[in-house]
């Protein structure tokens, strides 16, 4: 399958980073870009840094080394609440939903950061209160619509299946309308059709609105398919950059997954 | 059958986000208000409404407190007797000290005050989590009696040591003080309840009470989508010590008439507040008024069935008995139906709405 | 000025003024400590094996002491006394396993907790059902006289407690790190579902636990009892065991000893030496205080373990 994409100039830099807890280092020097509009990959074994790595672009972890640049501004180090503000969104490898609450208002939380008027205006909840919240709830529903989850908006989240719960963290990164979305294994654990949709929805995501993806995922079918680029990291370190037919004939890669091919 | 949703559709985002978005259940409120403000007023005396209904209100107020912080935003807090305290001193000081100052206005006022102190002591939040902040409001609960307790100027110099509500008037009723009549206590004390109820219900369907559940389903994930955990827990300690020292105004001047600090102890209000909230189910308004509901009735049941039916239970052996049926009556919900009354309540609400249909 | 002189000056003075009365208020903090100690030490038993927070254990203590107080009042020999009120304990220990702690596996944390001062009403009605809600004397043959050494006033009955404390929890330590039923506790406190899933029978574990912990409660019932009085007020030390706790975070006995001696000594030497200038009773909340200003810096407690999120 090949995209026309409108693949624009690099929007994040990831310069030199090291990442270590105590004693362990789970990331060296590691170097690559990103550019707008493009689907990034970061494959490797498990263990290799992956989900650190995402845990440093949106200020979760803060590099020991190196500096992150996004849009333009270098960071050392990134508060979560500003990486979120700035337009990075993710999802992660357990699912952070918010169990007690349904999907619709998980789905609004990611709305959280534009909703500006305060609580005084909530306890009344007119006129401006209920314009700002009808306005953010359509936004919602076009995220639910375009993720075809309308008929489970009002069921709290901690009900539902599995594969559902993902789609509807998925949901919630987008409401934000971000500018990066970060995926962390977002097919994981899915059969076959799961995955079909879900790749379908994050290509839909890139297409339409133009989002930048940087995406972790152990599927080689999956990553071969549908990224742009792939980054390759094994115990901590970048042992390969490039397109995704390259960087599968490369030997290190090879014998860094022990010469298991996934399919 | 009757409480049916069929053929009622909801066409706009804005009647689908309405608090009851079944007409059935408008009805209902509406008549619950006429109940509450019409009918009770002609049918209670005296004894209801100063042992039933006052306490059950001004405690359903603290209830829904404590629920915005524990059961909204997650934060456990045992020093609800200690806010309720900030707002009954606070509102004795000021009413005191400014008697021309509408009660109305004193007792908002103390309500910012409590909210003040409360945000205070919810600074440990973001560092000290779960079961641990349960323990730093019980340093909260101790101090702020100890405070109160000690420092005379708190109590006027009043050689006993307690506070006594003056007589206010409200729209020239006597509202407050000795010789205030139990009927216009009461509305007072109702007129709050359901302002005050409103209010956090629409600060719960909006983005704060979203805000709030998020911080406290999983506030990491919280954090990563945007949402200030500081803001938004100070806040939540906020609102909440805000309800509770309203709360605490009404205790002294609506009901007790005067008190000393041990009215706000830890065994008095902390720890029933926290049951009320448990039983009824936390996050959820209507639970919180329904526990303080069971919490206010319980003693009352204890003490007039058993004679009804022949037997005599000396009052210790009643206060015991009550202490165990509470023991059990929380391990049994949290078993049973950590949800409370309210998830009861809404099941019920299901059933009725296949009746007479079983599924 | 003067309430700095007060806050700052005035206090060590005094100390410096008379070190042997110093001495004395410390050590008379420890003896208070070790009390807490022994209440502490429940809950770490309790809270390491299951994950429970007992909040009920303060009740057990007053319990344990009612029951063996009420044995005593009908004649029964001291002996015989504690044997049966070890068995009524345990028995308890076996009505929470079978008809709270089954239903609660894996709840979160707070739950427990609640449920545990819900246990705690329970204990405290029925109790003072059982045997009545006056103070009584509890006399368990040690003896109570004061001597002095080196100008230093001590308490007879303080040291047989210290020691009795001392010895209980060597032997707890014991259990623990070498049996492999103290290896079996420390993994159903982890995680109760995974150590039901490796074949770790949990309720016999819950049962076991339960009981020892009420062994404890009963010692520290006796040794409080003794020196105080059986009251209902002893229930209230399940709260003043929450500083302890905290300085020596929940899951470490070395921690409950520590903790427990240090806020002792804090609380006494406060009360002592501050006390007067804000009119007395700072003990109340000054434990409190002192592990709120520690947590802010150290949450996870002295001795407990830091915890790393992960997403």
């Amino acid at each position: 399958m090949s995209q026309e994409r409108r693949i624009g100039d690099v929007i994040l830099n990831v310069e030199n980073v090291s990442l270590s807890f105590g004693g362990v280092k789970a990331l060296t020097n590691i170097s690559f870009d990103v550019r707008e509009g493009e689907v990034r990959a970061i494959i490797g074994p498990n263990g290799a840094g992956k989900s650190s790595m995402l845990n440093c672009i949106n200020g979760f972890y803060k590099p020991t080394e190196g500096k992150i640049t996004f849009k333009g501004e270098s960071h050392a180090q990134m508060e979560t609440h500003q990486a979120a503000s700035q337009g990075i969104a993710r999802t992660f490898q357990n699912i952070a939903l918010f169990r007690g609450m349904t999907t619709l208002d998980n789905v609004m939380t990611g709305r959280n950061l534009k909703m500006k008027k305060n609580f005084l205006w909530q306890a009344l909840y007119y006129g401006p209160a209920i314009k700002e919240e009808l306005e953010h709830r359509e936004a919602a529903e076009r995220v639910i619509d375009f993720l075809e989850i309308e008929s489970i908006r009002k069921t709290v989240v901690g009900r539902l299946p599995y594969g559902l719960q993902k789609r509807v963290e998925l949901a919630r990164a987008l409401a934000a309308e971000p500018e990066i979305l970060l995926l962390d294994e977002p097919m994981a654990g899915m059969n076959h059709e799961e995955k079909e949709d879900m790749c379908r929805y994050i290509l839909d995501v890139n297409e339409e609105f133009g989002t930048t993806i940087v995406l972790i995922e152990h599927d080689m079918s999956v990553v071969m398919d549908i990224s742009d680029r792939v980054v390759v990291l094994d115990y901590g370190e970048k042992i390969a950059d490039g397109e995704p037919d390259d960087v599968r004939a490369n030997q290190r890669v090879i014998d860094a997954y022990l010469g298991v091919q996934h399919d | 059958m009757f409480y049916r949703e069929a053929g009622q559709f909801k066409s706009t985002y804005q009647s689908d986000q309405a608090i009851f978005p079944i007409a059935q259940d408008r009805w209902f409120m509406a008549l619950v208000l006429v109940v509450a403000y019409v009918a009770i007023p002609m049918a209670a005396d005296e004894y209801w409404f100063q042992a039933v209904l006052i306490p059950f209100y001004v405690l359903a107020l603290a209830a829904i407190g404590l629920n915005i912080l524990t059961g909204y935003a997650g934060q456990v807090s045992l020093g609800t007797g200690a806010f309720m305290a900030v707002g009954a001193y606070a509102t004795y000081k000021l009413s005191t000290a400014f008697p021309e100052l509408n009660i109305v206005i004193v007792f908002l006022m103390s309500g910012m005050i409590a909210a003040a102190v409360g945000m205070i002591f919810g600074l440990p939040s973001l560092r000290i989590k779960g079961f641990y902040l349960a323990v730093a409001t019980l340093a909260a609960q101790f101090f702020i009696l100890w405070v109160f307790n000690k420092v005379e100027w708190f109590f006027n110099y009043s050689p006993s040591g307690t506070i006594t509500a003056p007589p206010r008037e409200l729209f020239g009723y006597l509202v407050t003080g000795p010789r205030a009549e139990p009927i216009a206590r009461y509305y007072v004390v109702l007129t709050f309840l359901v302002v005050f109820a409103l209010a956090a219900k629409n600060m719960a369907r909006g983005h704060i009470g979203r805000a709030w559940m998020a911080i406290r389903d999983m506030d990491i994930a919280a954090e990563i989508i945007g949402i200030r955990p500081l803001h938004t827990k100070l806040l939540a300690f906020g609102v909440s010590s805000f309800y509770c020292g309203v709360a605490g105004a009404l205790y002294i001047f609506c009901w007790l008439g005067s008190a000393e600090t041990e009215a706000f102890d830890i065994l008095n209000i902390s720890f029933p507040v926290l049951f009320m909230i448990i039983i009824g189910g936390l996050g959820s308004v209507l639970g919180s008024i329904l526990g303080a509901a069971f919490i206010t009735l319980l003693p009352i049941f204890l003490t007039n069935a058993p004679p009804a039916i022949g037997i005599h239970l000396g009052t210790e052996l009643q206060k015991n008995i009550e202490e165990i049926i509470f023991g059990v009556m929380i391990i049994f919900f949290l078993i049973v139906e950590p949800a409370g009354f309210n998830r009861l309540w809404q099941i019920t609400k299901e059933k009725m709405r296949m009746w007479p249909f079983p599924y | 000025m003067e309430v700095l002189n007060t806050f700052f000056v005035a206090p060590f003075l005094d100390m410096a003024d008379s070190p042997i009365f110093l001495l004395e208020v410390v050590i008379g903090g420890l003896m208070a400590g070790v009390m807490y100690s022994l209440v502490a030490l429940g809950f770490v038993l309790i809270y390491k094996a299951s994950g429970v927070f007992n909040y009920a254990q303060g009740a057990m203590v007053l319990f344990a002491a009612l029951t063996l107080v009420g044995l005593m009042e009908h004649h029964v020999p001291l002996f015989l006394a504690i044997i049966l009120t070890m068995m009524v304990m345990v028995g308890v220990a076996f009505l929470i396993e079978r008809y709270m702690l089954r239903k609660l596996v894996n709840q979160a944390q707070i739950i427990l907790f609640m449920a545990c001062i819900g246990l705690n009403f329970v204990f405290e009605g029925a109790g003072q059902i059982a045997w009545g809600s006056n103070v009584k004397k509890l006399d368990v043959g040690i003896p109570e006289n004061a001597f002095e050494v080196g100008g230093v006033l001590l308490d007879t009955f303080d040291l047989w407690a210290a020691v009795i404390a001392a010895t209980m929890v060597a032997v707890l330590a014991v259990f623990f790190q070498k049996t492999s039923i103290g290896r079996a506790l420390r993994a159903v406190a982890d995680d109760h579902q995974a150590a039901l899933s490796v074949g770790i029978p949990l309720r016999t574990i819950w049962v076991i636990v339960w009981s020892v912990s009420g062994f404890v409660a009963l010692v520290a019932g006796i040794m409080w009892g003794g020196k105080a009085g059986v009251q209902f007020s002893l229930v209230l030390i399940a709260l003043k065991a929450l500083p302890v706790l905290i300085l020596g975070g929940f899951e470490s006995v070395p921690g409950a000893i520590i903790g427990g001696l240090l806020i002792g000594v804090f609380e006494k030497v406060s009360e002592v030496y501050w006390g007067p200038a804000f009119g007395g009773a700072i003990e109340g909340w000054f434990g409190y205080m002192a592990a709120l200003v520690f947590l802010m810096f150290r949450p996870q407690g002295l001795f407990g373990e830091k915890i790393i999120e992960r997403v």
